[in-house]
């Protein structure tokens, strides 16, 4: 399947616009017509230029993905028709989701997609949608893109969903595969989590996502020391969230928020017979061996008051987190940020294995390393996607509380 | 023709502040839509030379006496047209210098008429009388009709008695002979509108709300507030009393200047709500309190439309309150749309700004239970007006304690809320022990123009502090 074998189309699916046999792209609205045509559930995945920065000229936006009619199915495999491990499937349209130049956008701030007359709101099925993406008979807001995201490159998954009662998902995720000068294979994932107590949540993991991912690959392409790459990147991350609210300040109209920008970061790089992590804040990082009688183990610590509660010795670890502070955070990426100390730590495995990283909204459900080996399926490093889709669902059906972020990747990194 | 009407629209800039979360099974939403226009007409948002700011307030300076005197300069601004209504009754004349002071206020209002604005004089008893231009027409403003209708004046006896809605009934008619875009009325009284009965008086306003905007005055303190309050309110004006006719002219000046700042008449603020949402209310609460929710006109489906008059530059803020169908958590909603339309001769509206009123359920209750501070502030504005106008009632009628505790009230919302101006009014009325704890006492003796003037300014607000 490739943009070749498309079906052609005359008219635009999303809003109607005439089209030329070899637009890959509408337009007016920005529409992926390549996914559109296909139709085989790969329109879950953020839609990118295929490949490394071959194609910048792409007017793709980065996040365009399901139409917003079509209703979100958050727990449901995004390509069923896929066949496991089927590597040369999934190259298309799945390319590194931040290019090293791409912007960042927020696809809530993009135009609004011109809907056709007959786009139908997902609450009530009466209305239209509006150009604000309400429904102009209930008013109810219309799932948008970032609700529910998958992506899978060769050596990584990630899935992204909005959860079960959260109005928004605050959390990002950016993957990408590049390779180090000597030749390496390397790869690449990084997840944030917004804090929803403060303002643009959504925008600071975004922001921390892409720029932490970006930087990485610059350091990593230039052969910089793994660990030297992952706290740079945190620091540039953490820059760029702090930016979000110099923003607002120049913006003036926004009014006093009390709280600047913030979110969480961690990240992970695979490479040859190691792997390193980094992070602030409290999304975490697992490694799970395929031998299930080996070990499996977080690889972070949170900043959290409950991990602060437990590293004193003050409570226990059921303790800590049975309580209502267990979540406050004590370190993030933000202009109000305390201190900026980010994390890292490097590994090197006797065997193959997963590793996960995640945000709270997964871990809240599977909390030791242990709970988590056990719902990571065993075919976690053949087909990580699956792993991934797994691992979110399983958070779902636990209750789906937070916003819930997970990236899979197997290690060793699958040679080419 | 619609892009001609279009050039003189201000820029409409629509404000949300709300706590958009909600907790499970909440339903009511509250916002408060801050509509500011700026810049209206083709002078790109400069101020115009001859037209002072309406917030120049009392303190005008001299030079603005006589604007539309430039030599050389075209009309500029709306097409506008004005009445004054003078009240000519019998009691006019007690004390004369309350029937001199008017004739001086009006003269000092004809001076301010820009060049090429509409205008009639009418003097108002148990009939309404044209002095000036007469005839059943307007005049065009310039220096020799400005002079001619400054002759008129002395033409003004005092004699009868007050029939209001036959002067503003007179009003519409003489305004509805002009094609102008901005139509409005100014009115001064001293009495009671004892030679009508209300109902008369109620379809007089009735059939000229939306035909004009009218602001109202009352001098000395035998003119009843209720009266001159739902005047201004049906004609979308201000009202205030001038206790002493001596400050007549300044504020007659005042009245005619915010007059000539108008660009566009007719605004409405027209609210969509979703499918099966109640409008709990709307209201202005900024710069006064007005409750718009019954003057509702149906506006397609699900939305309508509340009359907001004409604009010039300056800034209201609306506080909307609206019950939607509760959602899970995790859902939004958008609860409200606001915008502010202006009809189109073609029977269309344009929409000149828009805001959206969201609903977010949460199961966070640090969120859900915030209250968002300018929703909070205007809130105690609204019961401020409500809680004077309560008590200043039980102290008429004699319930002392009733109305110790509505002032109380009222001075401790006037203390927390920075209304200052407020809260010396109160302080005419009553003794404050407390302002934090609202601890007052009533003055035994209260003079009739305090009462009245802390009637009528009962609903003037003030912004939330910054």
């Amino acid at each position: 399947m490739g943009v070749n074998a498309m079906p052609q189309l005359t008219l635009c699916p999303e809003c109607a616009e005439p089209l030329d046999p070899e637009d890959s792209f509408c337009g007016a609205c920005g529409a992926d017509l390549t996914t559109a045509a296909s139709g085989d559930g790969y329109e879950l995945a953020p839609p990118a230029p295929a490949g490394p920065p071959a194609s910048p000229a792409s007017p793709a936006s980065p996040a365009s993905p399901a139409s917003p009619a079509s209703p979100a199915s958050p727990a449901s495999p995004a390509s069923p028709a896929s066949p496991p491990g089927g590597g040369d499937t999934t190259t298309f349209g799945v390319g590194s989701v931040q290019l090293p130049h791409s912007k960042i956008t927020d696809p809530r701030e993009e135009p609004p997609k011109v809907e056709s007359p007959q786009a139908a709101c997902v609450a009530c099925g009466v209305g239209r949608v509006d150009g604000d993406g309400y429904c102009e008979h209930c008013g109810h807001a219309q799932p948008r893109p970032r609700d529910h995201q998958e992506q899978e490159l060769e050596g990584v998954a990630a899935v992204s969903d909005r959860g079960l009662r959260h109005h928004r998902n605050e959390d990002a995720f950016a993957l990408s595969a590049t390779s180090l000068p000597d030749g390496t294979p390397a790869v690449v994932a990084v997840v944030c989590d917004g804090v929803s107590s403060a303002y643009r949540p959504d925008d600071a993991s975004a922001a921390a996502a892409a720029t932490a991912n970006e930087s990485l690959l610059d350091a990593l392409e230039h052969g910089a020391a793994p660990e030297d790459a992952m706290r740079d990147a945190l620091l540039t991350a953490a820059q760029a969230v702090t930016d979000l609210a110099d923003e607002d300040r120049g913006a003036g109209g926004g009014g006093p928020h009390h709280n600047s920008p913030a979110c969480t970061c961690v990240s992970a790089i695979t490479s040859g017979k190691t792997f390193t992590v980094g992070w602030i804040g409290d999304s975490r990082a697992y490694w799970i061996p395929d031998d299930r009688s080996a070990l499996a183990a977080r690889l972070t610590e949170d900043d959290s008051w409950a991990a602060r509660m437990v590293a004193m010795r003050l409570m226990t670890e059921a303790e800590a987190y049975a309580d209502d502070r267990a979540h406050a955070i004590t370190g993030w990426l933000g202009a109000d940020a305390v201190e900026l100390d980010p994390h890292t730590a490097s590994f090197e495995p006797d065997g193959p294995g997963v590793l996960v990283v995640c945000t709270d909204g997964l871990w809240n459900y599977a909390e030791s390393a242990a709970e988590l080996a056990s719902a990571v399926p065993e075919d976690a490093r053949a087909r990580p996607l699956h792993c991934a889709q797994a691992l979110v669902g399983m958070a779902l059906d636990g209750g789906g509380h937070d916003n819930i972020t997970v990236a899979v990747m197997p290690f060793p990194v699958p040679q080419p | 023709m619609a892009n001609f009407s279009k050039s003189n629209v201000p820029q409409f800039s629509v404000d949300i502040y709300q706590n958009e979360y909600l907790p499970e099974g909440g339903r009511e939403v509250n916002a408060i839509v801050t509509v500011t226009s700026t810049g209206g007409g083709t002078t790109g948002g400069l101020p115009l030379p001859t037209r002072p700011q309406p917030s120049a307030g009392g303190r005008t300076p001299i030079s603005l006496r006589s604007p539309g005197h430039v030599p050389g300069t075209a009309p500029t601004g709306p097409a506008a047209a004005v009445v004054i209504m003078v009240d000519c009754s019998g009691s006019m004349d007690y004390p004369p210098t309350k029937m001199r002071n008017a004739r001086d206020a009006t003269a000092a209002a004809i001076d301010t008429l820009r060049d090429g604005v509409a205008f009639a004089v009418v003097a108002g008893t148990h009939v309404a009388r044209e002095i000036y231009p007469a005839g059943g027409a307007l005049a065009i403003a310039d220096s020799s009709t400005r002079n001619q209708a400054k002759q008129a004046l002395r033409k003004l006896t005092t004699s009868g008695g007050t029939a209001i809605g036959t002067w503003l009934t007179l009003a519409e008619r003489l305004l509805a002979t002009a094609d102008v875009s901005i139509r409005h009325g100014i009115l001064l009284t001293d009495g009671r509108n004892e030679h009508e009965k209300p109902e008369e008086l109620k379809a007089a306003l009735d059939a000229c709300a939306g035909r004009f905007t009218c602001d109202a005055r009352g001098v000395g303190t035998d003119w009843e507030v209720k009266e001159l309050t739902g005047i201004a309110s049906a004609l979308l004006g201000s009202v205030d009393i001038v206790a002493d006719p001596s400050g007549l002219a300044a504020d007659f000046r005042q009245m005619m200047e915010t007059a000539m700042g108008k660009e566009v008449a007719d605004v409405s603020l027209r609210l969509w709500t979703p499918q099966g949402a109640e409008i709990g209310y709307v209201k202005q609460v900024a710069p006064t309190v007005e409750d718009l929710t019954s003057r509702r006109t149906e506006a397609g489906p699900r939305a309508g439309e509340y009359p907001t008059g004409s604009w010039g530059d300056e800034s209201r803020d609306y506080h909307i309150s609206v019950q939607v169908p509760a959602a899970g958590v995790g859902q939004e909603m958008l609860a409200a749309r606001v915008s502010l339309v202006l009809p189109q001769p073609d029977g269309t509206s344009q929409v000149l700004g828009q805001g959206l009123v969201r609903a977010v359920w949460t199961d966070d209750m640090a969120a859900s239970t915030r209250i968002n501070p300018q929703v909070a502030h205007y809130t105690g504005q609204a019961e401020l007006a409500q809680v004077i106008q309560q008590g200043l009632e039980a102290r008429k009628q004699g319930d002392r304690d009733s109305a110790t505790a509505k002032l109380g009230r009222a001075v401790q919302l006037a203390s927390a809320s920075g209304n200052e101006d407020t809260a010396k009014l109160l302080a005419k009325v009553v003794d404050v022990v407390d302002a934090a704890t609202g601890t007052v006492r009533l003055k035994a003796r209260v003079a009739d123009a305090d009462e009245m003037t802390l009637e009528t300014r009962s609903t003037k607000t003030v912004r939330v502090k910054k």
